[in-house]
């Protein structure tokens, strides 16, 4: 922490706070009430919240800093998780092994397919890496079964040889025998806050990972990064090779994916092949865009906000709007039900897609843009020193 | 923001530091399972695809979901309840507990199959979980109650592993398997179409494609059959064409469609595009087979299916008290008649509170042991029996035929033959369900 700046300490410390305390953030309704719908608290999508902030952080390191697009790094997500489930058939149930493994085998295979990737840049490298992601797909999907399950799934089993298990080793994934799954509830009055040890690893992890990012940006490498975004001809004439600068950031950033796909089997111990697909690379950049492009806090805030849709407003079926516009007059009642059950159940893809439209046009930016706004008209757009240097925060998206 | 002083620093971290070890440090209040009803009310999961190629049969699920729940609480008439051989039901909810309901969409996915069941489980309470409409689904989906500790009732699941690599001890299932089908299927098949056939399979890529393909091959090789080729498809694609020019090439003269669903309407829809079923091959007709059947599916792929052979289930032209009553109810509230995927989820949800009354608890281990060797009837499929050694129902299997002049779109099949619950038997050990083993019932907390 003491190479940090003041503005950088305060970033992590919010972030360390917001990650701590997101039991209570995100559970602000009492168990019961009509609006404890929207409560985002519990142990699975707190989980989700920290693993894809860790993804989206890693994205950003690669497109935020080098502007390379990349539209296939839900395959390195993929890999990192079928590596940690494997690890949990082979050895025993402690996600140490399987997340460091997962982490190295992404690493080796972002540094296969950058290496031939980065020989293009712009649309190019975009159009080759989603073409690796698909291969990959398919590879899973089906030519690998025996190494994947397929369409199916890779799944810890009861006969599987897991050479590491004791006699009283726990059968469900831990850390040194505390179990990912094992929670506690708070209840205070009406709410109810859940404690899951799985979510505080994660949260660990998105820390780590938050820390690194932040080093990497400030670094004399994350200058040559931005160099890179800026000018990349200028650069090659003053007779620098770049290529080594890309490929480190596409490795790093293809670890990132490997430990968020690591994490992931951590806290439920299954692959399957629909993690790699390009649907699932197209969130992501989804996620750095909606948050910011280029910012630290922006990727998280992205890919909770996505997350937050998918699992949320996906849940409200036409029976709960019923419930919702129950005092108004029947006919009324199903008026407004038939509108609203567009957006919302099997709809929510189109209230996202609203969404990231307005986003989009008015704060291109991203949410970190709208945060900023906001903070310049309350302080009389004076920069107080808290903003990251001119040429981090605040690049537009492209 | 104010500056941070090294004690702020300090104090702010310790502070931390005991906020991540609290949920290490004290340990859960005890609770004897995974979300124990408290209030007046209790709430089960349906977790069904409302997106995907299976869209069509989860919506079915739905509506016969909710339909149990009405006859639960006491509304409505009541359907099989006033049929079904245990009166422990009184249309009270379960024991004495109003019945509600989460539901969520498994995308025809397993993860986010899984996310959906984790989040009605963590979120919502539900004490149960039922559904999917793909047997990858279901799957991974029991692994997960298991887990969790709650009871996972299958919906339309028909591949072996279901019941039996991948069984669990906290999943049950009342739909029939691919094993079965091929056990029917084989003896009408060779009645019609004689015993020197050459088969060829497209087969859906996962875990159900591939048992019933595995089930089909070997009981129609048992009866004299040749199988010329088997083809992978993924579950994804629509555009069958691909794969059914090949077919034409190689000297088949019956295509066997393992395929469900809206992947079914497309395989078969293009084969007849295609001419398969007015081509002439070694001098006798080409045939096609589609081993899993569903009302749904017949009524999209519409005149395609004349006379094409496959089994079900059930089916709601079935004469006895039970079919009645729930056809009626179904029909009264909907408009049509239920699907065979609509009258398994029900018999389900069903079966799941009638165990809850006769065991007198929600606790998952109560549930398992009065399920296990209950046998029952009045559901539909005449007398039933889940075995305790795997999960699995045993019952009579309809064999199905395409009729050839539909009176409506609902009425698009007809029985040929009700395959006696005895022919479709097999051993727990068979070397189609080897490999897994049920484990422990697991009630969590």
């Amino acid at each position: 922490m003491r190479h940090l700046s003041k503005s950088d300490k305060s970033t992590l410390i919010i972030v360390a706070a917001l990650a701590l305390l997101a039991p209570f953030i995100l559970n602000p309704f009492p168990e019961g009430s009509a609006l404890a719908q929207f409560n985002a608290g519990y142990p699975d999508l707190m989980q989700r919240f920290a693993i894809f902030g860790i993804l989206a952080i890693g994205f950003n390191i690669l497109f935020g800093l080098t502007g390379y697009l990349s539209f296939g790094h839900a395959a390195f997500l993929g890999v990192g998780s079928y590596s940690a489930v494997w690890m949990f058939k082979l050895l025993s149930m402690n996600i140490v092994p399987a997340i460091i493994l997962s982490v190295i085998v992404a690493g080796v295979f972002s540094l296969l397919i950058g290496f031939i990737c980065l020989r293009r840049s712009g649309i190019y490298f975009s159009i080759l890496t989603l073409m690796f992601a698909q291969m990959s797909y398919s590879l899973a999907y089906s030519v690998l079964t025996p190494l994947t399950n397929g369409e199916t799934g890779l799944q810890v089993y009861n006969d599987d040889p897991q050479y590491l298990m004791g006699p009283n080793s726990p059968t469900v994934t831990n850390l040194f025998g505390l179990e990912m799954r094992s929670t506690f509830t708070l209840d205070l009055g009406p709410w109810a806050f859940q404690f899951n040890f799985g979510y505080y690893v994660c949260a660990f992890f998105l820390l780590l990972a938050f820390y690194i990012a932040i080093r990497i940006f400030r670094s004399p490498f994350g200058l040559m990064l931005r160099a890179i975004k800026t000018n990349q001809t200028r650069l090659n004439y003053t007779g620098l090779n770049s290529r080594p600068y890309t490929l480190a950031a596409f490795v790093i950033s293809g670890m990132y994916a490997g430990l968020a796909g690591g994490l992931m089997a951590s806290m439920d111990p299954l692959a399957g092949a629909e993690r790699m697909y390009w649907t699932a690379s197209g969130e992501i950049v989804l996620m750095t865009i909606l948050g910011g492009v280029g910012t630290l806090l922006g990727p998280v805030l992205g890919a909770g906000f996505i997350k937050y849709f998918e699992n949320i407003f996906s849940k409200i079926n036409e029976t709960v709007l019923h419930g919702w516009f129950a005092f108004l007059p029947d006919g009324l009642n199903d008026a407004i039900v038939w509108v609203l059950h567009f957006f919302v159940g099997k709809g929510w893809h189109l209230t996202l897609g609203l969404l990231f439209m307005l986003i989009v046009i008015f704060l291109p930016g991203g949410l970190m843009e709208g945060w900023t706004r906001i903070r310049n008209k309350f302080r009389g757009g004076k920069d107080d020193g808290e903003a990251p240097s001119p040429t981090a925060a605040t690049t537009p998206a492209e | 923001m104010s500056k941070f002083t090294r004690r702020g620093l300090l104090k702010s971290s310790a502070v931390m530091g005991a906020g991540l070890a609290m949920p290490t440090l004290i340990t859960s209040p005890v609770a004897a399972y995974t979300n124990e009803p408290t209030g007046g009310s209790v709430t089960l999961g349906f977790n069904v695809p409302q997106t995907g190629p299976y869209a069509d049969e989860g919506s079915d699920e739905l509506r016969a979901y909710k339909l149990a729940v009405e006859h639960l609480n006491g509304g409505g008439d009541g359907g099989m309840m006033n049929t079904f051989t245990s009166k422990a039901l009184k249309g009270n909810g379960i024991l004495g507990k109003k019945v509600e309901f989460v539901t969520g969409d498994t995308q025809t996915k397993s993860d986010a199959a899984r996310a959906s069941a984790k989040s009605m489980i963590e979120k919502d309470g539900a004490i149960m979980i039922t559904g999917g409409s793909s047997s990858g689904v279901a799957v991974a989906v029991q692994g997960l109650c298991q887990e969790a500790g709650v009871i996972f009732m299958a919906g339309l699941t028909h591949s072996n592993d279901t019941t039996g690599k991948d069984k669990k001890a906290n999943g049950f299932r009342h739909f029939f398997n691919g094993y079965m089908s091929g056990a029917a299927l084989a003896p009408v098949l060779e009645k019609a179409y004689g015993k020197e056939r050459r088969a060829y399979h497209l087969t859906a890529d996962y875990t159900w494609g591939w048992t019933q393909q595995e089930s089909i091959q070997a009981a129609t090789e048992g009866v004299g059959w040749e199988t010329v080729n088997n083809v992978l498809t993924p579950l994804a694609t629509t555009d069958f064409s691909s794969y059914i020019a090949p077919v034409l090439n190689s000297g088949a003269d019956v295509l066997v469609l393992n395929h469900y669903g809206g992947n079914m309407i497309n395989s078969l829809t293009s084969a007849v595009q295609f001419g398969l079923r007015d081509k002439q091959v070694n001098g006798k007709n080409f045939e096609i087979v589609v081993p899993l059947y569903s009302e749904l599916m017949a009524k999209g792929a519409g005149a395609n299916i004349e006379g094409v052979f496959g089994s079900t289930n059930w089916s709601w032209t079935l004469g006895d008290e039970g079919t009645k009553a729930f056809v009626k109810s179904f029909g009264e509230k909907y408009g049509f008649p239920p699907s065979n995927a609509a009258q398994t989820v029900y018999a389900q949800t069903l079966l799941y509170a009638d165990a809850c009354e006769r065991a007198g608890t929600f606790n998952p281990c109560g549930i398992v042991e009065s399920l296990e060797g209950f046998e029952f009837d009045g559901l539909g499929n005449g007398p039933t029996l889940y075995r305790k050694e795997d999960h699995q129902c045993f019952k009579d299997v309809l064999v199905m035929k395409g009729k050839e002049n539909p009176a409506n779109e609902y009425d698009a099949l007809e029985i040929v033959e009700v395959t006696p619950r005895a022919q479709v038997e097999y051993a727990p050990d068979h070397p189609m369900f080897a490999g897994g083993s049920l484990g422990k019932c697991n009630p969590g907390a």
